[in-house]
């Protein structure tokens, strides 16, 4: 992402980018054997970039994929080489962290559609030699959920003893359990829904119509032009981070406080804290993204209704389902609201399921799933052990 | 929500529990509603093995218990025990918790759709010392199992045993076991008619199929 801008991308420079030779572990799957998308079309050559963290034992029966969300990535519990910044759940993945890595083989891969080396509309199109662009099938949650699966198979993993994601992670967490049940042991979907309301899919097209609307988007084919629509990324980003908090939190962070200023300039700038915050979001985020890839990954969450996969019945989803599910919603999320998880619940009672379910206090809203939020450790440890001792392993705190 | 009073010694077994235990069978599915912070529930997978849920009304409660490995959702015995299916377990427990319910004989009768067996305890509003208060001081009933006042009390659906009983009766249960307990959970070790233990049991456990 960081290539120069003033000019058209190279073929080199496309090369040479996160999103084709990511600084990642690499899977590559040649044109023979492509990935079939729910679009009715086949991928191929494709590619999906991941990250391990800790060991897979020699009954491969620890190994835990996590899902990220939309503008997530495969460093989880690692530094991110484009942002410098440390792992994005550097509190939940870790050694001795709740989904501990002294334990548990952790997979992290780069949803496809994305950015930052899975296959996406950064990479290389075979056909022209240049970026997809909008050339790239629009990608759906089970596609990403089927490149996950392939990912899996080539490592040589039969059953995972865990799935877990927040928000769009949610989803493809829902989508593992509901397309491969035999091969998800345990399922931890987090401020997560079965599918995208209405109010979800508002505000993701808010979002696209503003990065289509930057000029310098040039119908999808910016990098051709040596263009970036960072403008109108950016403003997709400010409106996106606002339903990722709770009024409660951006009052208490902010609320109808300056910045840098005495009094108001009777102008447009940022006057406001909160202006300046988002402000500094849209900016900062256009460095470590995509405009096309946040085109393709939102509109994956928007087709995302797992009921409809499933002739209309959620419980259909999960029938038979020996996985052990723990659902956790967080009380101020408004975005991915508890009702949205108790509809999962509902349905996995109906399906007689295995499940536990969280509603967490906090104040935070849908981004409470990425901060520290102890109830939410403290009850995914305790699932995990739970689900360890059922499956026959060596629990933290317990000797292999 | 469980409304029996806690333990007072840590580590030990309620008693009530241990009588609840010694009626589920090793390794069954077992649904306990009203899993307060999970000690029976655990009691359960720890001494019969069984393959447990649990649903219970506090936040607080469901938090604990599955931050110790138990399978908890919060729910609440009036409104969500329709998700399940038929016979969707072998045992189903509802301790403590019958009293508090707004639709006693509907959720009783749920419990028995779900389940094969259903194990029942409620507390026994015509204990003696309950019948004293009203007769003698002309007040609501306070003691030390039901500590509630009349106008803070979760308890709305009070009965006695023979109430239960014929609740069982009207809804074509069979009571299979009917155990008498004192308000420690330990149980009365006499034969007696009904009509005895009316008066003397402060709760009792009951084993009920359809």
């Amino acid at each position: 992402m960081s290539a120069d801008t003033s000019r058209p991308a190279t073929p080199e420079d496309l090369k040479a980018s996160e999103a084709v030779s990511p600084s990642s572990k690499l899977a590559r799957f040649p044109a023979e054997e492509p990935l079939e998308l729910d679009a009715g079309v086949r991928l191929g050559p494709w590619q999906i970039a991941y990250e391990t963290y800790g060991e897979l034992n020699a009954e491969k029966s620890n190994a835990v994929i996590v899902c990220h969300a939309l503008t997530g990535d495969q460093y989880v519990a690692s530094t991110n080489p484009v942002t410098g910044k440390p792992g994005w759940w550097s509190q939940m993945v870790g050694p001795g962290k709740p989904i501990d890595t002294n334990h548990y083989f952790v997979i992290c891969s780069n949803v496809l559609g994305g950015c930052l080396g899975t296959t996406g509309p950064a990479s290389i199109n075979p056909e022209t030699g240049q970026a997809y662009g909008l050339a790239l099938p629009v990608i759906t949650i089970r596609d990403m959920v089927r490149a996950q699966a392939r990912l899996v198979d080539h490592l040589g993993i039969d059953t995972l003893f865990a799935v877990i994601g927040g928000s769009m992670g949610g989803m493809q967490v829902l989508q593992w359990a509901a397309s491969y049940p035999e091969r998800v042991f345990s399922a931890v979907p987090i401020a997560a829904a079965a599918r995208h309301t209405s109010q979800n899919i508002a505000f993701h097209e808010v979002g696209r119509q503003a990065i289509m609307a930057d000029p310098n988007w040039c119908g999808g084919s910016y990098l051709q032009q040596g263009q970036r629509p960072t403008k109108g990324l950016a403003v997709a980003r400010m409106a996106a981070h606002v339903t990722y908090m709770s009024d409660e939190s951006l009052h208490q962070k902010f609320g109808r406080n300056l910045q840098d200023r005495e009094n108001v300039t009777f102008g447009f700038d940022a006057d406001f804290q909160i202006e300046s915050y988002l402000r500094h979001q849209g900016m900062t985020f256009v460095d470590r993204f995509d405009a096309n890839s946040y085109l393709y990954v939102t509109r994956a969450m928007d087709y995302f209704d797992l009921a409809h996969q499933f002739g209309g019945s959620l419980a259909n989803a999960f029938k038979g389902t020996k996985t052990r599910f723990c659902v956790m919603s967080f009380t101020s999320d408004w975005l991915f609201p508890t009702s949205e998880s108790r509809r999962v619940v509902k349905a996995l009672n109906a399906a007689a399921a295995n499940v536990s379910f969280v509603e967490i206090e906090s104040d935070r809203g849908h981004d409470s799933f990425l901060l520290d939020v102890p109830e939410m450790f403290q009850t995914i440890s305790g699932f995990i052990t739970g689900a360890a001792h059922a499956r026959g392993l060596p629990a933290p705190g317990e000797e292999a | 929500m469980n409304l029996a009073p806690r333990q007072t010694k840590s580590g030990d077994v309620r008693g009530d529990h241990k009588v609840v235990a010694s009626l589920v069978p090793h390794n069954a599915r077992v649904l306990d509603i009203g899993s307060a912070d999970g000690e029976l529930l655990d009691l359960l997978v720890r001494e019969r093995q069984v393959d447990g849920r649990g649903i219970e009304l506090s936040q607080e409660g469901v938090n604990r218990c599955v931050a110790r490995g138990l399978s908890v959702i919060q729910g609440d015995a009036d409104q969500d025990l329709a998700d399940y299916p038929d016979q969707a377990f072998d045992v189903v427990i509802l301790s403590q918790t019958l009293q508090a319910t707004r639709e006693p004989k509907k959720v009783v009768s749920e419990l028995l759709r779900i389940g094969n067996q259903v194990v029942i305890s409620i507390p026994n509003f015509a204990h003696w010392r309950n019948r004293a208060q009203l007769l003698f001081r002309g007040r609501m009933p306070v003691t030390k199992y039901l500590p509630y006042e009349w106008y803070d009390t979760p308890n709305i659906h009070f009965c006695s045993l023979r109430d239960f009983v014929e609740l069982c009766r009207e809804l074509d249960a069979n009571v299979e076991k009917a155990i008498a307990l004192s308000g420690r959970g330990n149980k009365i070790p006499v034969n007696a008619p009904w009509w005895v233990w009316n008066i003397v049991a402060e709760q009792a456990v009951f084993l009920l199929k359809r």
